[in-house]
């Protein structure tokens, strides 16, 4: 169904009123899908026949609303038709034990209002579709799927795989949920901190994919960014005391104020210190720092708001030069102790190189060589400080030697540009 | 639901334990039994002779292959197991997470088939 219009239809920063009638549908589809389906699994105590009844609710749903329009409270309705779709489900294959038990508790309840507000499961929903013991792709897959609203080939096309693929990963992820029980619920505090934290990872990563696009698909997959966030708004609304959470939402917003002027009109990449600072999204950068401010309030510091952080003293430099060079490199100190990694080791070296001179930062990278020889990070970090130094002839060897390492178009680019420059001077 | 959770870790370890450490484990295994017993949710459970004790047998063009060994040489060993009752799959990691092998070790949770 909603197929052709992907990266038109997400909520996020549309205007509704602008939309053609099927955009229109299609946006509500989007925004509805989530809340209906995590509402349809609480009362159906089964997710495979909330997704086919959910599904049969939204064909209706296209038929009617085309003639009709959008119902005013579009959740009640589809949760309502839903419902009665489950229950001719299971009248037709009332054969077994289990469908009669769900067909009689759920037909002892009165008709639901269309105006009833629907209860919000979708924390629940999220929980089950981030369950460890799902393979962190069905994760993805899943959650952008019953949360998102997002259709197979949608999902299959954003992560480039084929769409049969893309069906029977989800196929398995939810046989899994239904044959090894994994539970739908919000997990007890003895493991929320850790399950939680596999879900901001899963949203993340969703914003990742969508973020480091640089070829193809770049419209599509660019629009992860914008349903990874819209899932972390409705996280931290359902969250609300969770620091976290809040500092991956600005964590995001913050990048994604600058996704525009990442790439040049040649698809090159283009480091912060060049971008036009006067196309960065001021709209997101207030809101991401915002929402920093909200999280460091509750005094429960974590990576994420660590990485925001870091974020918005970029977003909020008014040039390059005036970027707060020595707070990056603290808060990159921070970091290196909370999520010790290579990754982290390289910048925090840069930052470091920045802050304190070039020599400090080649000094901190050499330390590095051995771990991280073959991470071609590492050796454009290396390269941009010998060229900040002028050491041409060095500089030009790292350039090369992360050419060999690095598979991103993008960055390939911007490598061989610098490349050519530090040999032809 | 039914989960067989399955008690697998490399043998020369518990092999290679001094007296203490096997009577420290055995204790252990035993305060588990009793917890899970106590819980209600204890169906079965047994440890597994070492896979030096082990025959495969296959059936192929009606003729039964019987060979020494287990069906697949790995590093880890299927050790034992415990058959339980569990509410969900978190209930089945959280009683997994218990097992003393699970330190050196692996536990596999696994559902018992449902038919579907």
């Amino acid at each position: 169904m909603a197929l052709s219009k992907f990266a038109r239809c997400g909520l996020e920063g549309s205007d509704t009123s602008r939309m053609t009638a099927s955009d229109q549908i299609e946006a509500t589809f989007r925004a509805e899908h989530g809340r209906v389906l995590a509402a349809l699994i609480s009362q159906l105590g089964d997710f495979t026949l909330a997704e086919d009844a959910l599904q049969d609710a939204l064909v209706n749903a296209l038929e009617r609303w085309e003639v009709d329009g959008v119902p005013h409270n579009p959740g009640a309705w589809l949760t309502t038709v839903a419902k009665r779709r489950a229950i001719d489900r299971l009248r037709r294959s009332s054969t077994q034990e289990r469908n009669a038990v769900i067909l009689e508790t759920f037909t002892e309840q009165d008709e639901p209002d269309m105006d009833d507000p629907i209860p919000d499961d979708r924390l629940k929903l999220m929980f089950t579709c981030c369950h460890p013991s799902l393979a962190l792709e069905a994760q993805v897959a899943l959650t952008l799927h019953t949360l998102g609203g997002l259709s197979t080939p949608e999902i299959a096309r954003a992560f480039l795989v084929p769409v049969p693929t893309m069906a029977q990963r989800l196929a398995r992820a939810r046989a899994k949920i239904r044959n090894a029980g994994i539970p739908y619920r919000v997990p007890p505090a003895d493991v929320l901190p850790e399950r939680l934290d596999a879900l901001l990872a899963v949203i993340y990563l969703i914003f990742n994919e969508g973020y480091v696009a640089t070829e193809g698909e770049v419209l599509t997959r660019s629009d992860l960014c914008s349903e990874a966030i819209r899932l972390c708004r409705v996280l931290v609304d359902l969250l609300p005391e969770r620091a976290e959470a809040h500092g991956l939402l600005a964590l995001m917003l913050l990048h994604d104020a600058r996704r525009e002027t990442r790439l040049n009109d040649a698809g090159e990449l283009v480091l912060l210190e060049d971008q036009d600072r006067s196309l960065w999204d001021r709209v997101k950068i207030e809101e991401g720092v915002a929402v920093l401010d909200a999280a460091l309030k509750l005094y429960t510091p974590g990576p994420y708001q660590v990485q925001a952080a870091i974020s918005a003293l970029h977003a909020e430099a008014t040039t390059a030069e005036a970027t707060d060079w020595q707070q990056i490199a603290a808060l990159y100190d921070t970091l290196a102790i909370m999520i010790p990694s290579v990754v982290v080791e390289v910048n925090r070296a840069v930052a470091a190189g920045m802050a304190g001179g070039a020599r400090t930062g080649l000094d901190m990278l050499l330390r590095l060589e051995d771990q991280a020889g073959q991470f071609y990070p590492y050796h454009v970090a290396r390269a941009d400080l010998l060229r900040r130094t002028n050491q041409r002839e060095a500089a030009a060897d790292a350039y090369k030697q992360a050419l060999v390492l690095c598979g991103n178009s993008a960055e390939r680019a911007y490598l061989q540009r610098r490349l050519d420059e530090m040999l032809n001077f | 639901m039914k989960y067989l959770l399955l008690m697998y870790a490399n043998e020369t370890v518990a092999s290679s334990f001094t007296p203490e450490q096997f009577q420290t484990a055995n204790q252990e295994w035993m305060a588990l039994t009793k917890e899970l017993q106590d819980a209600g949710v204890l169906l079965g459970n047994s440890g597994l002779s070492p896979v030096a004790n082990a025959t495969s047998v296959r059936v192929r063009d009606s003729k039964t292959l019987v060979t020494d060994g287990p069906f697949a040489e790995t590093h880890e060993q299927l050790g034992g197991y415990f058959l339980v009752e569990c509410s969900d799959l978190d209930e089945a990691i959280s009683w997994a997470a218990k097992f003393p092998n699970a330190k050196y070790g692996t536990v596999e949770v696994r559902p018992l088939w449902s038919g579907r």
